[in-house]
């Protein structure tokens, strides 16, 4: 497990970390919310080593993390960058071998890695004859080569065509799967949503909010339900304990007014007056969440 | 690790140990790799060994080729004979002429009808006034040189140009580390090498790199450059200028790491190719200076003499002392040794540095923002 524990960090009178701490699970996909500068890429390139850290500290597996073990994480920066003169296979083998590996198991996993990536084809040619999306992937392929035992990559998805982004998620997959410890930046929640098991939310350099994706939709949701009659759901706004969010014809939202559990009441209501079609509990989004969170 | 202080990082790099030395490694094989695959750095070399070649063989340069004089009657004959002088008999002295106007020799000797002459000849030539042919037919004092000089003026002042020419090559060349450091910050790739291995491996690598390159060219040249002086006959000049040689090797490779931790810093400091230029200028002094330095100042002894002292410069003056024969075997192993001290010093200021600005991949970092920076 990989765990930060109040890392702080300025940049002059700025501070972009304030004790900032928490936990990327083995085996688990973690997603690392926040808006453009709020500390996401600063607390990875602490994870990483290529900032220092001005307090706190970066756990592996019990063990202040040193540079050997870190080494052997695989990182994807913010901003994207391999040598555009280097042909695309040597390139990624190359960087398999500056972490470590012999260089036939080099070859091998880039061999393995390029054609998960669908990217055998081009092995040989140099990274800047290949389109954008392809680099992207040999991005990706650069960082996974080391079969690292923690992966750090920020904004991974940015820049992915759709097929790209199923192909990437696939390798990611896999790896959490095999027990490695995914942290994964986004400030599109909709993909963090679809695809992470544990979130971390930062505002402003603190940690909003960070859990399981499910209990903290449990957490920071608002019971709301959605009811569908089969006539106009109009007499809902006059029932104590509820507030109508949204109303349309026979569709209404709502939730319940102070401390009251009126669900029952409602759906009891509602099948005394005619047809329920639906009567379903609605799960926050995250974006409620991130906007409830910070 | 608890990371409050700015060294702790490298004290687990010291821990890891085999690892920055693999990594400075690889980072230097991919150096040079890169560079081996460019037509550029081919043809540069071809250029230059051709170019030694060409110095050494083509008489012209070296002033070889002996003069070719036609002589018109006995006395002529007699009084060229002996000289070293390509001579051709001819019947009278209008034959001679016409030879000279056909240019088919580069003078005449004719019998003197006038009686101006001492020695009853006359030289006729077309432009400029034959000074070997002169020299022939005059007759010196003999001369006793206390300390003869081995080489003559002319092949010591095309020896000193061909070492400072080297010099400023290979301190050129140097400028291909400010590149590859610049395009690693501008390509971004610079900061999956900042987390995967220490600073100063980057560093160490690519110095290493572009040293073993220009070593590479230097040997090359170094085995070119006695073929070509017995191939042009000049078996005189190479045993003077070997042990010269023999010493330029390793002052040019040290002074080279030395240009080639300014030429990384240069290059760290800016974002962009484009303002590579701005960050270059202290580099490009530093290697300019030397070579201008060296040719203007090969005839006094004690601007030399300073200069072979002097780390940057020692590099290329003290092996033109020690072909000149001015320097005591002493003197090239100090400058050595101060070069060597310099050359640690520079390195370990020009870390610093270039740990300080290798991030910073926005415009162009002030020196001492450089220096502040530790992170």
């Amino acid at each position: 497990m990989l765990r930060l524990t109040t890392i702080s960090r300025s940049f002059g009178d700025l501070r972009a970390l304030d004790e900032v701490s928490f936990d990327v699970r083995p085996g688990r996909m973690t997603g690392f919310l926040g808006a453009n500068g709020s500390g996401k890429t600063t607390a990875m390139r602490i994870i990483l080593g290529v900032l220092a850290a001005h307090g706190g500290t970066v756990i592996w597996q019990g063990e202040p993390v040193t540079q050997g073990v870190r080494r052997r994480f695989g990182y994807m920066p913010e901003e994207r960058g391999l040598y555009p003169k280097m042909k695309v296979a040597e390139q990624i083998a190359w960087f398999g071998r500056l972490h470590g590996l012999t260089p036939e198991a080099a070859r091998a996993n880039t061999d393995r890695l390029l054609e998960q990536l669908a990217l055998t084809e081009r092995a040989g040619d140099k990274l800047e004859a290949l389109s954008l999306g392809n680099q992207q992937r040999v991005q990706i392929a650069a960082a996974l080569v080391h079969d690292p035992v923690a992966l750090i990559l920020d904004e991974p998805f940015s820049g992915l065509d759709p097929i790209a982004v199923e192909t990437v998620l696939a390798v990611l997959r896999d790896r959490a799967a095999a027990g490695v410890p995914v942290l994964f930046s986004s400030h599109q929640l909709a993909v963090v949503e679809r695809l992470c098991d544990d979130v971390v939310i930062i505002s402003n350099g603190s940690i909003a909010a960070s859990g399981g994706r499910d209990e903290l939709r449990a957490r920071y949701g608002t019971a709301r339900f959605e009811l569908v009659v089969d006539t106009d759901a109009g007499w809902l706004r006059d029932l104590p304990g509820v507030r109508v969010i949204e109303l349309d014809g026979p569709r209404a939202l709502f939730e319940p007014a102070g401390h009251s559990q009126p669900g029952r009441q409602v759906l009891e209501t509602a099948l005394r007056r005619g047809e329920v079609r639906s009567f379903t509990p609605v799960v926050p989004t995250l974006d409620e969440i991130f906007k409830e969170a910070i | 690790m608890t990371v409050t202080t700015p060294g702790s990082r490298e004290d687990t790099d010291r821990e890891q140990g085999v690892p920055f030395v693999s990594a400075t490694w690889l980072v230097a094989e991919r150096e040079m790799t890169t560079f081996l695959r460019m037509k550029g750095f081919w043809i540069g070399l071809g250029v230059l060994v051709v170019g030694l070649f060409a110095l050494a063989v083509l008489p012209s340069v070296f002033g070889g080729g002996q003069t070719s004089v036609a002589a018109a009657g006995p006395r002529a004959a007699e009084a060229l004979a002996g000289a070293e002088l390509d001579v051709r008999q001819v019947a009278d002295a209008r034959e001679a002429e016409r030879l000279v106007r056909a240019e088919e020799v580069e003078a005449a000797v004719v019998p003197d009808a006038t009686g101006e002459s001492a020695t009853g000849v006359r030289v006729v030539a077309l432009t400029e006034t034959p000074s070997d042919v002169v020299r022939a037919l005059s007759t010196s004092p003999p001369v006793d040189l206390l300390e003869p000089a081995d080489v003559s003026e002319g092949q010591r002042q095309v020896a000193i140009m061909v070492f400072a020419l080297v010099f400023l090559l290979c301190g050129m060349g140097g400028a291909a580390i400010a590149q590859s450091t610049v395009t690693e910050k501008q390509t971004r790739v610079v900061e999956i090498l900042v987390a995967t291995v220490p600073v100063r491996a980057l560093l160490a690598g690519k110095i290493l790199g572009h040293s073993l390159l220009n070593l590479g060219q230097v040997v090359v040249l170094a085995v070119a450059a006695p073929i070509a002086l017995n191939l042009g006959g000049h078996e005189r000049l190479l045993s003077v200028i070997a042990p010269a040689l023999g010493w330029f090797v390793p002052f040019l490779c040290l002074g080279f790491v030395l240009l080639a931790a300014m030429w990384a810093v240069a290059g760290a400091l800016v974002s962009r190719q484009e303002d590579l230029g701005s960050s270059m200028s202290l580099a490009m002094l530093l290697v300019m200076g030397p070579y201008f330095g060296v040719m203007f100042f090969s005839d006094n002894a004690t601007v030399l003499t300073v200069l072979s002292f002097v780390p940057f410069s020692s590099a290329v003056a003290m092996p033109v002392r020690l072909f000149i024969g001015q320097a005591q075997l002493w003197e090239p192993l100090v400058a050595l040794g101060v070069l060597a001290a310099t050359v640690v010093l520079i390195v370990l200021l020009a870390s610093r540095v270039y740990s300080g600005s290798l991030l910073q991949t926005r415009g162009k970092v002030a020196l001492s923002q450089a220096w502040a920076r530790q992170d």
